[in-house]
């Protein structure tokens, strides 16, 4: 057997393909459907985080800090473990699904939370006054002025970031979320070949890579119209 | 604008649109501003003129309350605005603001810069909006960009836009900070004109400026200040002519070399 047949034979079993397809395709749908709840929420939250940070009330500034900082430090798949198997213990049971959801959320929403901050950061003092002379309030400037402004300034570091920990899903086939990785790792354990997992790949390169572009596109967009 | 106070202007028993006494204000230990006493009458225009840190920024931000005054009073029509319990908010839609560098905002176009108070602060709807900012644009010229972005508009067209969103408010006082000197000199002209039209108009302004040829025209009254105070305080003619003060000649010697 040459090698270019033992390559294949390994990667590319149209009846291991065949026989498995069916389930890791469901696998994507899982996967997807966790990858948009989490960019949604984790965006949303972390934005409304950067958003009460900036009212600079120091004991809430303190603790968005402090959770911003945690999650950004721990690896999510030691939460999304001591999630999953620990909380049960304490009489707090989460399906996998919940858990790899709230815990890729929670990590979303602190980086967001950083990034959109140091937006809020760098808008330049000159458009508070503006709008402020204009007896604007407070919320209302960040709100209709700053956020904007802001947001726009880090789309590209929110959209890399958004992508990075929405690929992380695939820590759910760790605890059993049938997700693409899942659905692939137990076809290759029950066929003993590693087609399943290419086509994973394949897969994983067809969801994200329209979104590397789409972020691109996006960036593009937002650029100031000069 | 046309109707702007129009009719309460006859009067004269009011009292004066802007009235500074016994200002003071410090950063930290570095006092920048010292017993300023500042009378800007209605429909009047006053130029500020003085030294680069003199305080001619310090105290035009703390009329509306962007700097906060360390000491003193200052009355917006009588109503003092430092008083405890004043809504600030309600006092800054009365007093419009023009900065040096325009602090146009870059997300929105030159018509939604002017409406976005209108309809935030005022409350007024789109439509109404649309129609002032569209009379606000028409004042300045700018009409016909209505749509376009700070980032599509010259510099003296952003500074004229500014203006528009200040006035588009109806304030009673108009605070103007160098206005032009982050302009092109030839781009200053145009935003002059919108300044000289204003005046025509009986807006009272408190404008800090170097554009002499236009004080001299245009100034009821000019001021010079001089490490946080005000030193001469007179009619253009006599400012310029004969000012009282050793160091109002020596500025002035500067600036007409
Ligand atoms: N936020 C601040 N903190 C500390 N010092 C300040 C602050 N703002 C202004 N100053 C100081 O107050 C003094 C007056 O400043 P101001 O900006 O009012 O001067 P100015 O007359 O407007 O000068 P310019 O012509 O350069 O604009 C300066 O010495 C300046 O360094
Ligand atoms: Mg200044």
């Amino acid at each position: 057997m040459s090698a270019w047949d033992r390559f294949a034979e390994t990667f590319l079993n149209g009846e291991v393909l065949a026989r498995y397809l069916p389930s890791i395709l469901g696998g994507v749908w899982v996967t997807v459907e966790l990858s948009l709840l989490i960019v949604v929420a984790g965006i949303l939250l972390g934005t409304a985080l950067a958003c009460l940070r900036a009212y600079r009330i120091a004991p809430l500034s303190l603790l968005i800090v402090v959770f911003a900082d945690v999650f950004r430090s721990l690896p999510p798949l030691v939460l999304i473990l001591m999630g999953y198997f620990g909380l049960p213990n304490v009489g707090f049971t989460l399906s996998a699904f919940a858990v790899l959801f709230v815990i890729l959320t929670l990590t979303l929403a602190a980086f967001t939370e950083e990034i959109v901050w140091a937006g809020i950061t760098a808008t330049p003092k000159g458009q508070w006054e503006a709008a402020r002379s204009t007896g604007m309030g407070f919320s209302q400037t960040l709100v209709w002025v700053v956020l904007p402004q802001a947001v726009r300034m880090v789309i590209p570091p929110l959209t890399n970031r958004a992508i990075a920990i929405t690929k992380m899903t695939a820590l759910g086939s760790v605890i059993g979320v049938p997700d693409i990785l899942n659905q692939a790792t137990t076809a290759q354990s029950f066929s003993g070949n590693a087609s399943p997992l290419l086509l994973a790949s394949a897969l994983y390169v067809l969801l994200f890579l329209p979104l590397v572009i789409a972020s691109r596109r996006l960036e593009a967009r937002f650029a100031w119209r000069t | 604008m046309s109707e702007m106070n129009a009719t309460d202007r006859v009067g004269g028993t009011k009292p004066p649109t802007l009235q500074l006494s016994g200002l003071h204000k410090s950063f930290g230990t570095v006092e920048v501003l010292r017993e300023i006493d500042l009378t800007v009458e209605r429909g009047q225009m006053v130029f500020v003129l003085g030294r680069s840190g003199s305080g001619k920024s310090t105290m035009l931000r703390c009329c509306n309350r962007l700097e906060e005054p360390s000491a003193g009073s200052i009355f917006l029509e009588g109503q003092d605005i430092c008083a405890r319990g004043v809504d600030l908010d309600k006092i800054r839609r009365r007093i419009g603001m023009v900065f040096q560098s325009f602090n146009l905002y870059p997300h929105l176009d030159a018509r939604r810069n002017v409406t976005l108070a209108l309809r935030k602060v005022l409350k007024l709807g789109r439509d109404e909006a649309d129609e002032r900012a569209t009379s606000a644009l028409d004042r300045v010229g700018l009409a016909n960009r209505a749509d376009h972005y700070p980032g599509q508009l010259s510099g003296g067209q952003q500074q004229r836009v500014a203006i528009a969103r200040a006035i588009a408010l109806q304030p009673v006082v108009m605070l103007f900070d160098e206005p032009t000197s982050a302009l092109d000199p030839e781009l200053v002209g145009e935003v002059i004109a919108v300044m000289r039209e204003l005046k025509d108009l009986h807006m009272t302004m408190l404008v800090v400026s170097h554009e002499m040829a236009f004080a001299r025209e245009a100034a009821d009254r000019v001021v010079f200040m001089a490490d946080g105070r005000i030193v001469e305080d007179a009619p253009p003619e006599q400012f310029f002519t004969q000012p009282s003060e050793e160091s109002t000649r020596a500025f002035l010697a500067r600036y007409s070399a």
